[in-house]
């Protein structure tokens, strides 16, 4: 019964995201290739003082990215640490400087690692004017690399990549607000809640008192889910009742969240011209989508002991309202995407299912992955799939034309590298130097032995991903944890936008070579299933020895 | 660069075909051999080179110390006999790489030996004051006597019969017949004269009959048996374009798995399962890609070596690279696609006339004719069996450029002439009026062999009353070699275009162009249009090869991505080209182009086993680390490995030996087939990735078999 539920549910998903993702991708396709501005873009180009038919080369779109990110953390910054002072704090005090740096990186990078509790740090206009807005710009800078990458791939050696204004004003304008009042607006249906009453204390039934915090979060939980960005207005997030609070909500969150990344694929297509390439992209994002949601479903509705048998499933940290499954499609959904939203506790997961959480992320994010780093992490590894395919049938390689040379490779090797050297150098140091390993034990890990570390390494590997989520058991609210991981999002953030800016900037020098027979067709289930094995084989090379001194050591030992 | 290398005494040019390489073979023997020499290259300057490598030769030091160390600081968990036996296996684990580079090397070095035989200093006449105007042929000219290794570029030398042609320059008079088999192999003499296509001559060949007079074009040491020497050697060997890429990835893998190793300590501190330091190198010269980093430069210098054993000499690996890249093949008609020559196909008698008459009168109206196609003539004669007969007092009639014709006088008067319509249609005329209707006949047989390409021949006899009459007309055509078709519908699946370069009329061009299945021709062919042709077709992105000898070819063979200058062309076509063909074979261009493929396949092929051989290493040490930790891990021991120690070594040595196992195939080369991108990558996906995750689950329990008898494993 609970299976042909699921089915139901997985079904009403993949015709939602058809439904929505369709119209979507071409408004998307429309809005990157346009030349007309609306009236209030170009008000916007003239306040930035911005020419908008300018096409800028990658180093300037690099720039402008780079400009728009310091500045966005340090005005969140200030913003949280000037708090007292702003209007409807709800007489909150200033959030402590480590803490705040912390916040700061982890919005601006589209991470939402929260190492607090939301509703008692933060009050209102942090929330909206700081913490949504990031949400806004962080997700829009991750859809104007994607972009700026598929016009280098597509460019006939122009060498440029777009207008990185142009990038981040239409996002906002064009996709991101409307679809977020829009999907705001259900939400509120479905009994979130919209509201500026600070804390009521209400009376219970049994007589005592409760504080229950209210807050704008209808607005918020749109972009949370729809920027893949996933911080939560409430600690719980979205296992909280008033951010989402029946099934339907659930499964719209879902839909929200991967609705951008999957329609992505389809800009893709549309904008290189050949709209099987987007199709096979799409392809493999859902085949390893699938290959990881059945193997958490599988360890979590197996389990372990006489508790789950009764419950069906491992239904510790779940929300009754939701079950095993739906649990486990979201875990699976916030993972794959850069969301971090959890609608249950990942550290209350049987070892192995966690571990597939934990593994999620380590794939690179990328099946369908965050909006726009998605689809750029995932046609990087493409490239690297390409490359070795390429040399297989005897051609130096190329994808789509483009040829993958030395220099392009220098930037796939180094956007590879990056991710897993931020995660397993931050987790090394962490273990490495003596005082901090004393600190993290005995402070922040709550379970000994290797579910401890399991916490760490998920701790980084979300960090380092610009993931958000986390297994709660962590307490990561320290000067080591606050810095080293506000360290890891940033570098996990931009070091690899650098490296996929540069590689744009390296094929949109290029002339496109023609395609045809004999070149390696790419939009062929063989190449699906190629760029798949890619991604699984590379993580799992990177992660394994991890994995087995944690969730492994974990849930093999009996 | 020096040029008093000791000649081998015993070296005699008509041997030179046999000291070439050994053709693809590969011998247990020939590791035994290179051993000195990869021992010497396990020098670390000279492995800096090899990043990859590198790493494993500083673990193997690290190990040796350790284990030399460990009786006095007390064991951190491993026993000295394993870690004897794992420095042992990593040291032998870099020998195999710097054997494998050394074993392909050692391949070129025969050829470059009998090749460095012909660069001995000789003594060489120079002209003093050459006067190309006045005295051409240096008959009166002062002269003196050098070593060939002072002559600078632009010296005049005259060399005669006996003597070696001190340096590569171009004939400016005379002609003679020059011994080439130092350079190619082939000891049948070919004749070099001034002016045209043929003017080039090699310093170090041997100038048989004759006297010449030679312009050197080489500055000394920079001569082509220099270059060739050092090709063939790989002594200036640069990695190629795809070479570095593929280093890039490499070194990048290798810093990810650096790391993966070097945060395992501090992690595993945590958990109080410390693995001890041998075994960590262990793990890590297991995971970086040791096996395609040991082959990598093995591979290339086997390329080249291939390419070296068709006779073929590419000035730059890049060039290699580029020929399994190549979209568009310019290819020559003759030599290439038609055997060169017309031959005749059919005899078409005019209405009236029996073919037998026809036959007859063409062979014997040809036996005069001493052109392939006039012999051709007689042979298809023969096929229809016809064979001219001696007559006495016969007069034969040569072919002249006035009359076209040629034939018999037979001494009663009756004549035969054979040759262009025109000319034979006058000839009939002289003796009386031809009727309209036998020369609309003749026409209409005329156009309709134009027409399909062939070149036709009238034939006409006198008969003894002085009474002319026309025959019929004999179809010549360009016949296109066999199993073409086949070869360029090969070429085209896998994405090659051919286009056939003429200089004949666009009628006959199209004619054969469909016949030989090729997809574009460039008909009336100049220089200039060939030039515009490769330039039009590089617009389009598309990787251009060409053949081609002349001088007047020069700019088209620089202009192409792969330009093979015949080795019997011009010094300025040799220059421009980026290969020289030795043989002059035009066709071997599609051999270059499937050289160059399996160079790229066998790197990717080798670097995909690499890369997937590292998940069963991981199950063999990863369970042996931590095991007495987390007995649970117990279960990823899916090999049922003997005992942690002996899983690690058993892991080490196989991944040692794959390095030995694979070096005949980084050697030969990964087969090729003409095939669809899909097959071709179906197929090596399976062979090398799924294959290259199966493989080291057998290799390793297999040598874990014959570890667990030793004791203390």
């Amino acid at each position: 019964m609970a299976g042909l539920l699921f089915a139901l549910t997985l079904l009403t998903l993949v015709v939602a995201l058809v439904v929505f993702g369709w119209p979507l991708s071409t408004w998307m396709a429309r809005t990157y290739t346009s030349d007309t501005d609306w009236r209030v873009e170009r008000g916007v180009y003239r306040l930035l003082g911005v020419d908008a038919r300018a096409e800028q080369r990658w180093p300037n779109y690099l720039r402008g990215i780079l400009a728009i990110s310091v500045l966005g953390v340090l005005f969140l910054y200030a913003l949280q640490r000037l708090q007292p002072l702003l209007p409807f704090s709800l007489g909150l005090p200033a959030v402590p400087p480590g803490l705040a740096f912390n916040t700061a990186i982890s919005f601006v990078t589209n991470t939402n690692w929260q190492s607090y509790s939301p509703e008692v740090t933060v009050g209102y206009t942090v929330q909206v004017a700081g913490l949504a807005a990031q949400n806004f710009l962080s997700a829009a800078i991750g859809i104007a690399v994607a972009i700026a990458l598929v016009r280098g791939i597509a460019a006939k050696s122009t060498g440029t990549v777009g207008n990185v204004w142009v990038d981040l004003v239409r996002t906002i304008t064009r996709v991101l607000l409307p679809l977020s009042l829009a999907a705001a607006v259900v939400l509120l249906a479905t009994g979130v809640i919209q509201n500026l009453s600070g804390f009521p204390v209400v009376h219970t039934l049994t007589g005592g008192t409760a504080t229950i915090p209210g807050g704008p979060v209808a607005s918020q939980e749109a972009i949370k889910e729809l920027g893949t960005n996933g911080g939560g207005f409430f600690n719980a997030n979205s296992a909280h009742p008033f951010e989402n609070p029946t099934g339907f909500s659930d499964l719209l969150e879902i839909v929200l969240l991967l609705l951008i990344p999957f329609a992505l694929t389809r800009v893709f297509g549309l904008m290189v011209g050949d709209r099987r390439q987007g199709r096979a992209v799409l392809a493999t994002m859902v085949l390893l989508f699938a290959i990881v949601l059945g193997a958490m479903a599988a360890f979590e509705t197996a389990g372990g002991g006489t508790a789950t048998t009764a419950a069906g499933g491992a239904m510790e940290g779940k929300e009754q309202r939701f079950g095993v499954l739906t649990s486990v499609l979201f875990a699976t959904s916030t993972t794959l995407t850069s969301t971090g939203a959890v609608n249950s506790m990942h550290d209350s997961f049987t070892p192995l299912g966690g571990m597939v959480a934990i593994i999620d992320m380590m794939l690179g994010e990328l099946a369908p992955g965050g909006v726009g780093s998605g689809l750029y992490g995932f046609l990087i590894v493409a490239i690297l799939a390409v490359f070795l395919a390429g040399l297989m049938i005897g051609r130096t390689p190329s994808y789509l034309g483009k040829q993958v040379g030395g220099r392009e490779i220098t930037f796939v090797s180094l956007y590879i590298l990056t991710t897993p050297a931020v995660v397993l150098i931050g987790l090394g140091l962490t273990f490495a130097i003596p005082a901090v390993a004393a600190d993290v034990s005995s402070t922040s890990i709550a379970n000994p032995g290797p579910h401890g570390f399991s916490e760490v390494l998920y701790a980084f590997t979300s960090a380092g991903n610009n993931n958000g989520s986390a297994f709660a058991g962590l307490s990561a609210n320290t000067p080591w944890l606050n810095a080293s991981l506000g360290a890891a999002m940033w570098l996990g953030r931009y070091l690899p936008i650098v490296f996929v800016l540069a590689l744009a900037g390296s094929f949109a020098n290029q002339e496109p070579r023609p395609t045809g027979a004999g070149m390696l067709a790419t939009h062929r289930p063989q190449f699906v299933l190629l760029t798949a094995g890619t991604v699984l084989v590379v993580s799992a090379l990177t992660y394994f020895p991890v994995l087995a001194l944690g969730p492994l050591a974990e849930g093999l030992a009996s | 660069m020096t040029t008093t290398t000791a000649p081998a005494p015993e070296e005699r040019p008509e041997e030179h075909v046999d000291t070439r390489a050994p053709k693809g073979a590969f011998s247990a023997s020939q590791l035994v051999q290179n051993l000195p020499d990869a021992i010497r290259k396990l020098a670390p300057r000279d492995m800096v080179k090899n990043p990859v490598m590198l790493i494993v030769e500083v673990g193997a030091a690290l190990t040796t110390v350790l284990a030399i160390a460990l009786p006095f600081l007390g064991s951190d968990g491993t026993t000295i006999g394993f870690t004897w036996a794992i420095a042992v296996w990593l040291w032998l684990t870099v020998l195999f790489a710097t054997l494998a580079e050394a074993v392909a090397e050692g391949r070129g070095r025969a050829q470059a030996a009998s090749l460095r035989a012909t660069r001995t200093t000789t003594m060489a006449t120079r002209v003093t004051g050459y006067d190309a105007a006045a005295d051409p042929a240096a008959k009166s000219a002062a002269l003196e006597s050098v070593a060939s290794a002072d002559l600078r570029q632009g010296d005049v030398v005259v060399v005669v019969e006996g003597e070696v042609i001190p340096g590569d320059g171009d004939i400016i008079a005379g002609i003679a017949s020059v011994d080439e088999s130092a350079i190619t192999g082939e000891s049948a003499p070919v004749v070099r004269e001034s002016g045209g296509d043929r003017s080039a001559v090699t310093g170090g060949t041997r100038v048989l009959s004759d006297r010449i007079v030679v312009r050197i074009t080489s500055k000394p040491g920079e001569t082509f048996v220099d270059r060739m020497i050092a090709l063939v050697e790989g002594a200036v060997r640069q990695k190629t374009p795809n070479e570095l890429a593929l280093s890039v990835l490499l070194a990048s893998l290798t810093i990810v798995f650096l790391i993966v190793v070097l945060v395992l300590g501090p992690i595993a501190g945590f958990q109080r399962s410390t693995p001890g330091v041998a075994v960590l190198i262990a793990l890590l010269v297991c995971l970086i890609p040791t096996t395609i980093g040991a082959l990598l430069s093995a591979i290339g210098i086997a390329g080249m070596d291939r390419l070296v054993q068709r006779n073929v000499l590419a000035t730059s690996g890049r060039a290699v690279e580029a020929a399994g890249d190549v979209t568009t093949l310019l290819l020559d008609k003759t030599g290439t696609i038609t055997y060169g020559n017309r031959r005749a196909v059919a005899f078409l008698p005019l209405p009236g006339i029996d073919e037998t008459r026809l036959t007859e009168a063409a062979a014997l109206s040809s036996i005069a004719d001493p052109t392939p196609e006039g012999a051709s003539v007689v042979e298809l004669a023969g096929e229809r069996g016809f064979t001219p007969t001696e007559a006495p007092g016969r007069t034969v009639v040569p072919f002249t450029a006035q009359t076209r014709m040629s034939g018999i006088d037979e001494s009663d008067g009756r004549a035969l002439r054979k040759g262009a319509s025109a000319s034979v249609l006058a000839w009939v005329h002289e003796h009386g009026a031809v009727a309209p209707a036998v020369a609309a006949a003749l026409e209409e047989r005329v156009r309709a062999i134009s027409e399909q390409g062939g070149t036709p021949l009238a034939v006409a006899e006198l008969d003894a009353g002085g009474t002319a009459r026309l025959l019929g007309v004999i179809h010549l055509k360009d016949v296109v070699k066999a199993g073409l078709a086949e070869r360029f519908a090969a070429l085209r699946s896998m994405g090659i275009r051919t286009i056939m370069v003429t200089g004949d009329n666009p009628i006959t061009a199209k004619a054969i162009a469909a016949e030989a299945g090729v997809d574009d021709v460039l008909a009336e062919a100049t220089p200039e249009e060939k030039l515009a042709l490769i330039r039009r077709e590089q617009e389009g992105g598309r990787l251009v090869a060409m053949t081609g000898d002349g001088t007047n070819d020069a700019p088209a063979l620089a202009q192409a991505d792969v330009g093979v200058a015949m080795n019997t062309g011009t010094s300025a076509a040799k220059e421009a080209g980026n290969m020289v063909d030795l043989d002059s074979d035009p066709t071997k261009l599609i051999d270059i182009v499937t050289i160059g493929k399996q160079l790229l396949i066998t790197r990717g092929a080798l670097t995909t086993f690499s890369i997937a051989n590292d998940v069963a290493k991981y199950f063999a040490i990863v369970p042996a680390m931590f095991v007495g930790v987390f007995p649970g891990l117990r279960a990823l021991n899916v090999m049922g490995l003997h005992s942690p120690d002996s899983a690690i070594l058993s892991a080490v040595i196989f991944n040692a030996l794959v390095i030995v196992a694979l070096i005949p195939l980084a050697l030969r080369g990964v087969r090729y087939r003409p095939s669809s991108a899909s097959a071709l990558l179906g197929r090596n996906l399976l062979l090398y990735g799924v294959g290259g995750v199966i493989a080291p689950f057998i290799g390793i329990k297999l040598i874990d078999l014959v570890v667990s008898l030793i004791p203390g494993f």
